[in-house]
């Protein structure tokens, strides 16, 4: 039961990856990203991983996708065009690819050749209660330096994209 | 596991059916109120009183040609309208209707499935509901659509911050995420409930009008406005997409409406225990109003009243006499507390649309930013304050 | 047991994440795909995090991919928001075009 959720939304989740690097219009890729967040959200609850499942479904599928649909619906710039071709680079791209993900894959099955079986329940850390528990302990610091950095991030975007004062 | 399986799907046909019904009645109380408001009938023809009224509109919304314009994008404007009622009807799905029941030797709450994170997955499924609106927008290669798809989309995620916020103080009270948890916190009487017990009254205040801006409804309906903006987002939608956005409105409204009984007003909970004589109350209202139904029909003022006022009359009868079966009582007094308070809040929301005129969009972004969000911050500061020192 | 699905399987799908969105970075010329890009790869790692974490049963895996999540949503306001001053400036969004400071 846990293989075929883990079969379906990994499938899912690489057909709309592939969408996201191959589709001309960045609405398209944009969609895309969505269902790739989306299923991986669903990956993380196989994990047991439920306050970062829904924290990824608020946050970033549901906040930070909506900024880039309303830049990409603003801007309305329209399909990609191609400039420069590179005849070297067209040759060489995709076996180049291959090899780094043959090499990563070898890798990780060296170091994890029959390791840990992942079945759903198998983490019961991961409720909201742990998470804020040792948010608000172990790292307090990095909690404090992200909500200024986000502060500095709003106060940034907002001068950035202001109107100049003539 | 077998009857686990069993039991969900019955549960999920019986709520989706009720669910269906509701939402196409939901229709004809608004109709109906909102005409007696401005003192003029309101449907009346098509059944009695208009109560056919909203099978009637589905028999035209299916019949009506299905129409897509060949200049739109067909992937985005086909998965808009899905997607909408997708996440309006998902997060009907956690919210708890009533305690734990027994049903022929098998012991189920009645939800259909309780997350420990329930209040996260309904702000993530409305986080989602976005997109539907924002793609129909675009999509339809309209300027008009367009302008209403991101005036509208834009109001959304600006309110999700002051609705979240006041998610958040009653959940300090209440010390859980999970929503039949939270009703557990608030039993007992009608000081218990988190409205009062927890002093969460600028919390309820911020909540209803965050809700109000969420589902787009009057006085924050500007971007579906049909004298503004033609007609909004759904201007290139015709019969079945058209009637999924409606679907989707309401929806999200009786969801919203839901959240507010479970965080404020004490879930399923009865105002005074049934050891003080509350399980009466459903007895005595369906009585009074059966027993005001069969004078009227002795009565009538019209000839035709004598037909239909008398068997109504004694069907509200007959139900008062079912909530006085102790074998269903567990089970029915609850859902009748809760689809009170609920059908209370979603009647407040029909009135006010009877009779506020709507905000212009500037304001109402203004309104969300420099006074509602600061607002529910400090409300949440003082709830966090108070939690942490009184307890 | 029947059911049950292999760690390294997690490893390898966030790797095969990890390259599209490095491929995306690398061969698109549209600025905003390859922002898109760049969050592909981020929520790659997050994935790798999630899993060493299911690994060690500890929930520091979690926190470390909360933080990134916060981190890439003010990077993604920030970056959006340089885009739009860029596009208003150059009227292109094209990467080949925008490679002088110079206006």
């Amino acid at each position: 039961m846990d293989l075929i959720v883990f079969l379906v939304f990994a499938v899912i989740a690489v057909v709309a990856a592939i969408n996201v690097v191959v589709q001309r219009h960045p609405i398209s890729s944009a969609v895309s990203l969505i269902g790739v967040m989306g299923s991986l959200a669903v990956l993380y609850l196989l994990l047991g991983a439920e306050f970062i499942a829904a924290a990824q479904v608020i946050v970033y599928a549901g906040a930070v996708m909506v900024l880039f649909v309303f830049v990409i619906m603003l801007l309305n710039a329209g399909t990609e065009t191609r400039t420069g071709r590179s005849f070297i680079a067209s040759l060489l791209g995709v076996p180049v690819l291959a090899a780094l993900l043959a090499m990563l894959a070898y890798f990780t099955a060296r170091i994890y050749p029959r390791g840990t079986e992942v079945r759903f329940g198998g983490f019961r850390g991961g409720t909201a209660e742990a998470v804020g528990r040792a948010l608000f302990t172990t790292y307090l610091l990095p909690f404090e330096i992200t909500s200024i950095l986000i502060l500095i991030a709003i106060v940034g975007a907002i001068v950035l994209a202001r109107k100049e004062l003539e | 596991m077998d009857s686990f399986i069993v039991i969900s799907l019955i549960k999920i046909f019986v709520v989706f059916g009720a669910l269906m019904t509701i939402l196409a009645y939901l229709q004809w109380v608004e109709r109906k109120v909102i005409a007696h408001i401005q003192v003029r009938p309101g449907p009346y023809r098509v059944g009695p009183h208009g109560l056919l009224q909203p099978l009637a509109d589905v028999i035209k919304l299916i019949t009506k040609e299905d129409l897509v314009p060949p200049y739109v994008n067909k992937v985005l404007y086909l998965a808009a309208p899905f997607l909408a009622i997708t996440m309006a009807l998902l997060s009907i799905s956690v919210i708890p209707f009533g305690p734990a029941i027994q049903v022929g030797g098998y012991q189920t709450w009645m939800q259909l499935t309780d997350l420990n994170i329930g209040v996260l997955f309904i702000l993530a499924v409305s986080s989602m509901g976005v997109y539907g609106i924002a793609l129909a927008g675009w999509s339809s290669n309209n300027k008009y659509a367009l302008l209403g798809g991101l005036r509208s989309s834009a109001q959304m995620i600006s309110y999700e911050l002051p609705l979240s916020l006041a998610i958040a103080a009653p959940l300090l009270v209440s010390n859980t995420l999970s929503l039949r948890k939270l009703v557990d916190t608030q039993d007992g009487w009608l000081w218990n409930w988190n409205l009062f017990h927890g002093w969460q009254y600028v919390s309820f205040i911020i909540f209803l009008i965050a809700a109000f801006a969420e589902t787009n409804r009057v006085p924050f309906d500007l971007p579906e406005a049909e004298n503004e903006l033609v007609a909004g987002f759904h201007t290139e939608y015709s019969s079945m997409k058209f009637a999924s956005f409606f679907m989707a409105e309401y929806a999200n409204m009786i969801t919203v409406s839901c959240m507010a009984t479970l965080l404020f007003l004490g879930g399923w909970v009865a105002p005074w225990p049934a050891a003080y004589g509350s399980g009466y109350v459903p007895v005595a209202i369906f009585a009074a109003a059966g027993v005001i139904m069969l004078f009227h029909g002795l009565h009538p003022a019209r000839r035709r009243d004598r037909l239909t006022f008398l068997p109504f009359g004694l069907i509200l009868l007959l139900a008062a006499a079912v909530f006085l079966v102790p074998l269903t009582q567990s089970a029915l007094l609850p859902l009748f507390w809760f689809c009170a308070k609920t059908g209370a809040i979603l009647f407040l929301f029909i009135w006010i649309r009877g009779t506020l005129p709507r905000f212009r969009y500037d304001q109402l972004m203004q309104f969300a930013w420099k006074f509602l969000f600061p607002v529910a911050m400090l409300n949440l500061l003082v709830t966090g304050l108070v939690v942490a020192v009184f307890s | 047991m029947m059911g049950q699905v292999p760690l390294s399987w997690f490893l390898m799908l966030s790797a095969v994440l990890f390259s599209l969105g490095v491929a995306g970075f690398i061969f698109r010329r549209n600025i905003i795909t390859m922002f898109m890009s760049i969050e592909l790869i981020l929520n790659a790692v997050n994935l790798t995090f999630i899993t060493f974490a299911y690994e060690r049963q500890q929930v520091a895996g979690h926190l470390l991919a909360f933080f990134v999540m916060v981190v890439a949503a003010a990077e993604a306001a920030v970056g959006l928001a340089i885009i739009l001053t860029i596009f208003k400036n150059r009227g292109t969004l094209n990467i080949d075009e925008l490679n002088s400071m110079k206006n």
